[in-house]
Order: C-alpha cells, then structure tokens, then sequence
C-alpha cells in the first residue's frame, strides 16, 4: 500500500487522516468557546490559552513522565487562565473582548518565557505512535490511527450538546447567555455562572493545545500554534453555537488545513503557502455567508448580541 | 464597545468624577480629564510591580532588572536610538487600530496590513528598478500604503455590508497576508539568489532611504509622528472625525442624524490600513532592502497593545510608541545581563494590556460628585 500504488487516491486519504490530526484542537477550543459563548461572554484569549496549554502539557508530561498528567495540567492551567478572564470581566465596564485579545497576548508571552527551557527535551508523546505528516509512505492504516483525543472530542460534543438541552446547568448557562435579566431575577449570580463557564472553555482549550505539543505536532517550540485558537472562535460562530456542529465544522476546518501538506506528499508542491490560507479563507468566507448586516444569527445567544 | 466610550462627545456630556481609588486631591474637579490620565499611570504602577513580581519568581532581582530596562531603552544615546527605532513602526500600526477604534470598531489585524505593505512596496521597487529614486520610493509608498489599505478596507467593508464581525476577519486577512507573502517570496518574487532566507530582489541601493542626518534612525519616525498628528486633528477637529465618533458611540443614532454609517467605518478601517502599509513599505525601503520574513515581526501586534494604552488617542500614541520602542529595545540587554528568555518583554507586554483593560472598570466608578473629595 505504497504511495505510489496509491497514486491519486493518496491525496483524499491524506486529507481524511490530516483532517482528523488537524481538527483535534480545533475541536477542543471550540467546545470550550462554546460552552462560555452560550453563557454570554466572549473570550479570545483562548489562542493564548491555547499555547499556554501546549507548553504546559509538555512541561507536565516531560517532568512527571506521564502524558496523560501533561493533558490534565494543560487543562488546568487553561482553567487558570479562563480564571482570569472570567473574573475580570465579571468587573463592571471592562470590555470581554479587549481583555480577550490582552489575555491572548499574555499567555502567548508567558508561555514563550516559561516555555523556552522546553524546546530541547523531550517528553513523553500521546499514542507513542511516530507519524509524521510529510511521511513520503502514508500508509491506509496509519492513516486509520486515530489520536485518543480526538476520540474523547467526539465523545464530549454529543454529551455537551445533550447537557446543554437537559441538565440543570445546560439550562442556567442558557438562561444567563439568552437574558442575564431574566437569570438574576430567578437568583442565579450571572458573573459566577459566566465565570465558570469560561473556566470550563479555558480548561478545553487548554487540552486542546496539549494535543499540539503532545501528540502533532509532538514537540513544543514558538511557532506551534498558527491562530488556531482565534479560528476556533470564528468557527463556533460558523456552527451557529452547537457543540455538535462545532464537531462537524472542526472537521471542516481540519480537511482544509490539511490539502496542502496532502498535495505535497504526492508531490504537488504548487502553491503550497496558498493551500496554507486555506483555512483562514474557508473561514472567512463562511463569516461572510453566514452573517447579516441587518440581524444576527437566530442562534446566538442574545447577551452576545448585546454586548457587541 | 466600551473601548470607545471615550469618545469626546461622551466625555463633554457626563462629566465623571473620579475614582475614589486613585486618591489624588482634586481628581473630581478635573474629572475625566484627570481620571483618563491618572488611571492609565495607575496600571502602569501596577503591571510593574507585577512585572517585577513575575520577574522576582524567575529568580532574577526585580529593581536590577528595571534598571537594566531602562538602560536599555533610554540610558545612552545608542539605546536611545534603537527605542526610537522601534517606536517609529508602532507609531503607524497602533493607528491601524485606533482610527477604526474611533468608529466603535476592533480591528487587530495590523500585522496582515504591515506585512502586505511591505511585500507590496518591495514588489513595486523590483518592479519600477531603472526609474530616477524619487520614482521608485513614491511608487514603493503609495503600493505600500494602497495594500494596506485595501486589505483592512475589506474588513472595514465586510462590517458594513454584511455586520462581519471586524475583529475577526481583520485576523484572519492578516494570516492569509502572511500566507501570501510567503507564497510570493517563495515563488513569483523569488530572487534566485536568495538561498537561506527567501526573498523579493532587491530595490537598489540608490532606492533605498537613508537614516535621517546625524541619526540611525530613518524617516519613518517623522511620518510615523506626523500621521499621529493628523490622526488627532481628524479625529478630533473635523466633522468627519466627530461623526466617526458618533458612530462608534450609538452608529443607529448616527445614521438618524445622516452620517453614512458605512462610509465612515469603511474610510476608518483603510485609513488605519494604509498607516500599517506605511509601516510595512518603510521596513522594506529603509530597513531591509526587500520584503521576505522578516517583515513578520509582531509590530502589528504590538501596535495594538498600543492603540489601547493610547486609549486610541492620536497624540497619546506618540508618547506610548515610545514607552513600548524603549520596553522593546530594553530585550536585548536582559537577554545578556540576566539571560531572561527573549519573550520577557512579551511577558511585561501581555501585563500591562491585561492591567490597562482591566482598569477601564475604575473610570467613573463613582456615579456622583463628591465634594468632600474635591479639595
């Protein structure tokens, strides 16, 4: 099952593998981004979180010799930071977005600064399966491994999406994201609820970023993360808000980011920087089909609408 | 978005005491005035000490360090020069988000526009080789600055016609700007002989614009300055600038009153977008000789950060282009006095922009005047 057997076929097979390797973060930051989205509040620091997250699921894994400890550390470390940018815009006047954009700023520095004794070690990978992208042989059955996380990601957008219409919680988020109004006078504290749901989106963001340095790319170094974190954000916009579609989308996502590596295993080099936009154009043009200059989106949370 | 309710129409309508916090005499009698330069210093203060704290934890001595900082950045005049040096590109990409920030928008893509810029003007220097300097250097600006333009102009467009959200696309337009220079100088503008380090052929020694006399610093400083200058005075001193802030303050009250809500968001975003081509065609005509990769180098990003100190006030992003250029500058020497990671400006950067953000919950936080305070 060489590539050359292969020949053509090779570059589909290449996406659906790319797809599935690309996609995992993507997943994960939009999950989280979701879930605080849906209580109301935007948080775009989540690119910061999720390089914070890289580095951390590195140093944890390389420190304690347990990749599984480095996903679980990345993630709290994303709730720290979530932490943060749920507490502080819970304070009258200062602006999610703004703070979103410092906050990305900060962990990508922090990160860089607590990071940079990492570059050379190296830790203990997730799936301890080798497998480069640029492999000149992709091979139909490593094509077919897929990443424990992503595997769990695929388990938790059908069990968000089923805790968001039908638990007690689900329900509150809800309320607190449709009308903060309406929550308060039912005597629900609408900063803490927002607070712990950007907790919660920070903690997946964060997991999502300890599959960048722990699984693929597999190491941990300054240029990890390319936006992923600011295009999970758009994406959750194009899933118009449900963690199911935010799976779907994410796979979209993935398959684009994933033409131009796969055109160039089979030898198609052509405009390969081009295909690297591939995502960012995907996105964008999504942005435009599905926005309105004269009303938002009927699924988006209402208080999102207000504060923008 | 709350950034801009600092619009001027705002502030001379609801004077606002000040924070009772700050605890200077005489705060609420100035008022917003006061309390938009008090608070700003009182982050400061904090992300220092923040800063140093942070830096304490790394095992290095804060005081130390700051001192070092400043040596760095304004202790000699070879410091002095290298801060002006950095400043001087931040003075233009700050404006990349303070102009559309006038008109209630968040635009963060100023790094797309200053590598888009550059690229443009290093491919108009290649491509009007053999023109007299002058030729070349004005075709390289105006390439520059119309790249710039035209690429955060769409961010602008897409907001008006199709309520894009700005921040977004604005991001997104600036990594698919990088892609395409990538694509460029790897492909269509290589210059064969560029081995390690691809790039766009060189403009031509005679193309390329000197530092200033007596200087190392080039003439990106004075335009960088002058188009502060103009940004205040539009902003601030015309109609237009005011209806731009009419619609950053209520844009549906605005276009009851007539303004051309589109318009003004769309001229906005591609004013700032040709300030953040200038930038980048400065880099290319002055620095570099060329566009390749090192025209991604984070002064987009870093014109934000500000943008926002400035509090998107075109006389105040002077001062605080400077104050960054110095903390920027200041990297090199912590590098080699302390061996603090290269990121530690970043670190101090990301603080202070978390701190300033924060501190907008003290404006007025105080609803009425308390004249007791008011010695």
């Amino acid at each position: 099952m060489a590539d050359a057997t292969l020949g053509l076929w090779g570059i589909p097979l290449a996406i659906f593998a790319g797809a599935i390797r690309v996609s995992t973060p993507f997943l994960f930051v939009s999950l989280g981004e979701c879930i605080t989205e849906r209580s109301g509040r935007v948080n775009l620091g989540l690119e910061g979180t999720l390089v914070m997250g890289a580095m951390a699921g590195y140093g944890f894994s390389y420190l304690t010799g347990s990749p599984w400890l480095g996903v679980l550390g990345a993630g709290v470390v994303g709730s720290l930071l979530g932490a943060l940018h749920g507490f502080l815009s819970g304070k009258p006047r200062v602006n999610d977005i703004a703070l979103g954009i410092a906050m990305m700023l900060l962990g990508v520095g922090l990160a860089f600064f607590i990071g940079k004794p990492l570059i050379k070690p190296t830790a203990p990978r997730l799936g301890a399966i080798p497998f480069g992208f640029f492999c000149s042989n992709p091979q139909l059955r490593s094509a077919l491994d897929v990443n424990v996380l992503f595997v769990l990601g695929l388990l938790l957008a059908p069990a968000l999406e089923f805790g968001l219409k039908n638990t007690r919680f689900g329900l509150v988020l809800r309320t607190v994201g449709e009308s903060a109004d309406a929550a308060r006078a039912v005597g629900y504290d609408v900063n803490r609820v927002r607070l712990l749901a950007t907790v919660a989106g920070g903690f997946l963001a964060g997991v999502g970023g300890s599959f960048l340095s722990l699984y693929y790319p597999g190491s941990w170094n300054e240029g990890l993360s390319s936006g992923q974190g600011l295009m999970a954000v758009a994406l959750v916009i194009f899933a118009r808000w449900s963690p199911q579609r935010c799976l779907l989308a994410s796979l979209l996502f993935g398959g684009a980011g994933a033409i131009g590596p796969a055109l160039q295993s089979v030898g198609i080099t052509a405009g390969y920087y081009l295909w690297n936009a591939a995502p960012y154009v995907l996105t964008l043009a999504i942005l435009i089909t599905s926005s309105s200059a004269t009303r938002a989106s009927a699924d988006m949370p209402a208080e999102l609408a207000a504060s923008r | 978005m709350q950034a801009t309710t600092e619009s001027p129409g705002l502030g001379a309508a609801a004077p606002r005491p000040a924070a009772p916090k700050t605890r200077v005499p005489g705060l609420g009698a100035l008022g917003p005035r006061l309390e938009a330069f008090v608070i700003p210093l009182l982050a400061l203060v904090v992300s220092f000490v923040l800063f140093g704290a942070f830096v304490a934890l790394a095992g290095h001595p804060p005081l130390a360090v700051f001192y070092e900082m400043y040596r760095g950045a304004f202790g000699t005049w070879f410091s002095f020069q290298n801060t002006l040096q950095r400043a001087s590109p931040l003075l233009l990409t700050a404006l990349c988000t303070a102009l559309p920030a006038r008109a209630g928008l968040v635009v963060i893509g100023g790094e797309g526009a200053f590598v888009l810029g550059g690229l443009a003007a290093g491919a108009a220097g290649v491509g009007l080789a053999g023109s007299p300097p002058t030729t070349v250097v004005a075709g390289m600006f105006s390439a520059g600055a119309l790249a710039g333009a035209l690429w955060i102009g769409a961010a602008g467009l897409l907001r008006a016609k199709r309520g894009v959200n700005e921040t977004i696309s604005s991001l997104l337009l600036s990594y698919i700007g990088i892609a395409l220079l990538n694509h460029c100088v790897e492909g269509p503008l290589r210059d064969p002989e560029s081995l390690n380090k691809p790039s766009t052929r060189h403009i031509g020694e005679a193309n390329l614009i000197g530092a200033m006399p007596g200087l190392d610093v080039h003439w990106g400083l004075v335009v960088g300055i002058v188009a502060c200058l103009a940004a205040y005075v539009l902003t601030e001193r015309t109609v237009f600038g005011f209806s731009a802030a009419l619609v950053g303050g209520n844009a549906r009250a605005a276009r009851l009153s007539g303004v051309k809500v589109s318009q003004v968001l769309i001229i906005m975003c591609a004013l700032g977008g040709a300030a953040a081509g200038t930038a980048g065609a400065f880099e290319v005509a002055a620095v570099h000789g060329r566009a390749n990769a090192s025209l991604v180098a984070g002064y987009g990003y870093a014109g934000i950060l500000v943008s926002f100190l400035a509090r998107h006030h075109g006389l105040a992003i002077i001062p605080v282009s400077l104050f960054l250029g110095g903390i920027a500058a200041s990297g090199g020497l912590l590098q080699r006095v302390f061996g603090l990671p290269d990121a530690t400006v970043n670190v101090l950067q990301g603080i202070l922009f978390v701190v300033l953000i924060a501190s907008d919950t003290l404006y007025g936080r105080v609803r009425y005047r308390a004249p007791a305070e008011a010695s």
